[in-house]
């Protein structure tokens, strides 16, 4: 399965735009396979470095998880405030259950203006964007979260970080390769 | 390896209980576009489970007043469990007894006593439009069928 969606403008990235491999997660904040992946992928950002970009897309289950989407709209909402990661890092790295009070307490710790993120929470705001990362995910074959894409083709291995880190060290040595031979 | 009915031919005809009391055909549905998604069982983990998946999915499976049925051989009380708990909102169906009976016709029925997971989308005439069999671990997903949902609709669009 081929990424349909090309990272854009909207995306939030971390990394190097001329890294040499792009990792693209789907994920969801409630979803217990997405929390326990994301220091696996702390801990690839670190052993990749600079060769290492990195996208989130949001993909909420909404209909089994109800905290997902409104988790993935304060994200949404941060990022319009220059605080996306901040808020991503600080959703899944949470020690108590998903709430509209951690999310509001996480907008507070992160110097956000708490109102202005409930009312656009009330509002739904930030629904569209989050719904148009789901759909570009659909599109693009995601089935479940978490789902990765190393530079645009979907990873069907496992999620640990001894699979995850071979799937990207495979793209970037035959990359690096390929600059060689130029 | 099942030997999976291919576009062009016509949907055979079922009736399966949905719920204890409550029965669903194909032949009712004729007049829009049926997508039949066959599956192994009820209860696969929940974040990369499919029917959980088409469920979020529905609204865009609507937008082609497309109808999506969940077929698996679990009973209707685990179905009516199952849906509870993933808050599913389009029907399940028991191909419970005799069992697997469907899922033979369509060529999506696995020795070992459960359905593969294949997808069957038909047009609004019975026919089948395009079918597809996904390894059995593995979660087709929605974009297949959203796309033949989409060229059903183009020709419709030349047709009139």
């Amino acid at each position: 399965m081929q990424l349909k969606v090309a990272i854009y403008e909207h995306d939030h990235l971390q990394g190097p735009e001329d890294a040499t491999v792009t990792l693209v997660e789907y994920g969801d904040y409630q979803c217990p396979d997405c929390v326990r992946v994301h220091p696996t992928v702390k801990l690839l950002q670190r052993r990749f470095g600079a060769s290492l970009r990195f996208a989130f897309r949001n993909f909420p289950l909404a209909q089994i998880h109800p905290f997902a989407e409104p988790a993935a709209e304060a994200a949404e909402f941060a990022a319009a405030h220059g605080q996306f990661w901040e808020m991503h890092d600080g959703i899944f790295e949470r020690q108590s259950p998903l709430s509209s009070e951690l999310l509001l307490n996480l907008a507070k710790k992160n110097g956000l203006d708490v109102d202005a993120m409930a009312e656009a929470l009330k509002r739904r705001a930030f629904l569209d964007r989050v719904k148009q990362d789901f759909m570009g995910g659909v599109r693009s074959g995601v089935n479940g979260t978490p789902t990765f894409f190393v530079d645009g083709k979907r990873h069907d291995e496992g999620t640990d970080f001894e699979t995850l880190a071979a799937g990207i060290e495979a793209v970037r040595s035959r990359l690096d390769v390929k600059l060689l031979q130029r | 390896m099942s030997n999976l009915l291919a576009a062009g031919v016509i949907a055979p005809e079922f009736r399966l209980h949905a719920t204890p009391d409550q029965t669903v055909s194909l032949s009712e549905l004729k007049g829009r576009p049926v997508i039949l998604a066959f599956y192994p069982a009820d209860w696969s983990p929940v974040c990369g489970d499919q029917m959980a998946l088409y469920n979020e999915v529905l609204p865009e499976f609507r937008k082609h007043h497309a109808e999506i049925i969940g077929i698996s051989v679990d009973g209707v009380w685990c179905h009516a469990a199952f849906a509870k708990a993933r808050n599913l909102h389009f029907p399940l169906l028991a191909d419970f007894e005799p069992k697997g009976a469907v899922a033979q016709m369509y060529g999506a029925y696995r020795t070992e006593g459960f359905s593969e997971r294949a997808l069957f989308v038909i047009d609004k005439d019975g026919v089948v439009r395009w079918s597809y069999l996904s390894p059995v671990a593995v979660n087709p997903g929605a974009d297949g069928i959203l796309e033949a949902l989409e060229s059903l609709q183009r020709e419709l669009a030349y047709a009139t």
